[in-house]
């Protein structure tokens, strides 16, 4: 049995649900150009994993196997709807630029995989530490994406100059790259690179 | 000669294993060998002689390239002049002091002054290209412990001639490292590469960087504050009649047009196309597919023609000569690392191309240009052809065994 600290550190670095198992990717591409939304997003499947990994594992022994996917899914799109509207009612504006990317949390296959991977054979304590765990991996690598994109795309940094743009008379040229999505795939790849570099046990065999 | 093998003889036991600079073997090695044939020699019998090397390979490409270069300095040079003519401009910054005091009058009529005016230009950028992307190579090479090989001789040659004159040298800088560090060594340096490093660099700026690559047509001619628009982007307008109004189509063969510094001649393309298939080194058969398919697409969408879109209407004989395309076909399409390798693969692979490069052209009117984004096309699904290829002639050739 892991310790309670292993299951809460290990997804940070040791077992990265982005750098290791290279899930929840979509949203990594699709809401990191801006630092502010990355914010929210982390928050939102912070709340959403924990929230889920904790009531799949109170009801695991009772949740027939044959249907449990349909359970999770159930349990998981519910506290997506919860943070869905919970975001309209006090941070419209965010919401609007998530858009559909709240809803796809249901998706993220972060959140079903540590359900089904983990709370199904632990306590709720263990589970929902596990959920703030992953949860944390999956935002370190979303902060780190969502600065970099900001800081070279735009300058900025949570919409605070950090770099005076050309545009504004300053001296910083925007990389227009940066504000599109495939820049967060070589951005991930660059930090999957450092990741394994520093964690060498983290290279996969060659066949 | 003697003096300089013997120095380098001296120098070997620093480099070699158990020597202070270890580490730098690499370079040793590949200032040792650029000079000299390798003193080691293949033994053991199952081997091929054969007098052409990577080296060699890699030098008759640099070769087939030169009147290309020639091409990219007297071109910049004649259409910046032509335009300091009629602006009655001067040369700005340091680049007219260095043109004064070399005795510099912007003549486009005088062989020397063109000469001189786009070596200004070139030449910066082909030393950045060369200087930062050689120490990527190095610093790789250095940590694993491979050989530094001329195969970046060529990415550095091929990368200035697809830049447009007025690049900033920063940008150069950072176009050649991501070309040379995400392009090829992450995959593992020359060989492994599935990506034109070259063309890899210059897709990095098209998109990062738009204003300086192809934005509000101010790159293309050297001089300040004129603006030229390249004959596709007039084409893009108006069709065959903005073209015909601006150059002919001979200027336009050879290579009298504003464009990215090496691309405009097509003359100096087929120069070099002749090069490297007398020698065997690029593909034929990708130049020939990729014509053919160049040819055909845009003959049929003539045929079909629009009403709103006049690049409908413009004949293969001009998608050849003016922009990119016949230096992509040539000296892009057929490296043989990107490129397809089996021959049926290879008549797919530049079918695929030439029909990509001239939908893009055409159809997409977000990008004037194609090729870079159709050759890059290309090596991705290059693998996949040659896999197709292999499946399909061991399904044959069981089929014989099978009877």
């Amino acid at each position: 049995m892991s310790s309670a600290r292993d299951v809460l550190l290990d997804p940070i670095f040791n077992k990265n649900p982005i750098g290791l198992q290279i899930l929840g990717i979509c949203s990594a591409l699709a809401v990191t150009s801006k630092l502010e939304t990355v914010v929210v997003m982390c928050l939102a499947v912070i709340f959403v994993i924990t929230g889920s990994n904790f009531s799949v594992s109170l009801i695991r022994q009772q949740i027939p196997s044959s249907i449990r996917i349909i359970v999770q899914i159930t349990i998981i799109a519910t506290l997506v709807i919860i943070v869905d509207q919970f975001l309209k009612a006090y941070a419209f504006g965010i919401s609007k630029q998530l858009s559909v990317f709240v809803g796809l949390i249901i998706t993220n296959c972060i959140v079903l995989g540590r359900a089904e991977a983990f709370a199904t054979k632990n306590t709720p304590g263990l589970s929902l530490l596990d959920g703030i765990g992953n949860g944390l991996g999956y935002s370190v690598v979303l902060l780190l994406v969502g600065f970099c994109r900001e800081l070279f795309g735009a300058g900025k940094l949570l919409g605070f100059t950090i770099l005076p743009s050309t545009n504004d008379g300053g001296w910083y040229l925007p990389n227009g790259l940066m504000l599109l999505p495939p820049s967060a795939f070589f951005i991930i790849g660059l930090l999957i690179w450092a990741l394994r570099s520093w964690k060498t046990e983290q290279i996969e065999e060659e066949n | 000669m003697k003096a300089l093998r013997n120095l380098l003889d001296t120098l070997h036991p620093h480099f070699a294993k158990g020597g202070k600079l270890e580490r730098l073997y690499p370079l040793y090695e590949a200032a040792d060998s650029f000079l000299y044939t390798p003193g080691e020699v293949t033994d053991g019998a199952p081997h091929v002689r054969d007098a052409i090397d990577l080296k060699r390979v890699m030098i008759t490409v640099v070769i087939a390239l030169l009147p290309c270069f020639f091409m990219a300095m007297w071109n910049t040079g004649y259409q910046a002049n032509s335009a300091l003519q009629v602006t009655g401009g001067s040369v700005e910054g340091w680049r007219g002091a260095l043109l004064d005091l070399l005795g510099f009058s912007a003549n486009p009529d005088s062989f020397f002054d063109n000469l001189l005016h786009g070596a200004v230009w070139f030449v910066p950028i082909y030393l950045v290209t060369n200087i930062v992307g050689g120490l990527w190579e190095a610093l790789f090479s250095s940590v694993r412990g491979h050989e530094i090989n001329e195969g970046f001789l060529v990415t550095g040659s091929l990368f200035p001639l697809i830049c447009p004159p007025t690049l900033p040298l920063w940008q150069a800088a950072l176009g050649i490292s991501f070309g040379v560090v995400v392009g090829k060594e992450i995959f593992g340096g020359t060989g492994k590469n599935f990506l034109n490093p070259a063309l890899t660099g210059r897709a990095f700026l098209f998109f990062a960087y738009p204003a300086q690559i192809s934005g509000n047509n101010s790159v293309w001619i050297a001089a300040d504050g004129v603006t030229g628009a390249t004959a596709l982007a007039r084409a893009a307008e108006g069709g065959v009649a903005a073209v015909v109004e601006m150059t002919s189509w001979f200027d336009a063969f050879l290579g009298l047009i504003p464009g990215s510094m090496g691309e405009t001649s097509t003359l100096a393309c087929l120069f070099g196309a002749a090069v490297l298939v007398a020698t065997g080194i690029g593909s034929w058969r990708i130049m020939f597919s990729g014509l053919l398919s160049v040819v055909v697409f845009s003959c049929l969408l003539m045929l079909i023609g629009s009403d709103s879109n006049p690049m409908f209407a413009l004949g293969p004989q001009w998608h050849l000569v003016i922009g990119g395309l016949a230096f992509g076909l040539v000296f892009m399409a057929t490296d043989p690392v990107s490129g397809a390798m089996t021959e049926e693969g290879q008549w797919l692979y530049g079918l695929l191309i030439g029909g990509m490069a001239i939908l893009i052209r055409v159809v997409n009117p977000a990008f004037p240009e194609g090729i870079m984004l159709a050759i890059l096309f290309g090596n991705v699904f290059a693998p996949l052809i040659d896999q197709l290829v292999l499946k399909f002639h061991i399904k044959r050739r069981l089929r014989h065994v099978e009877g």
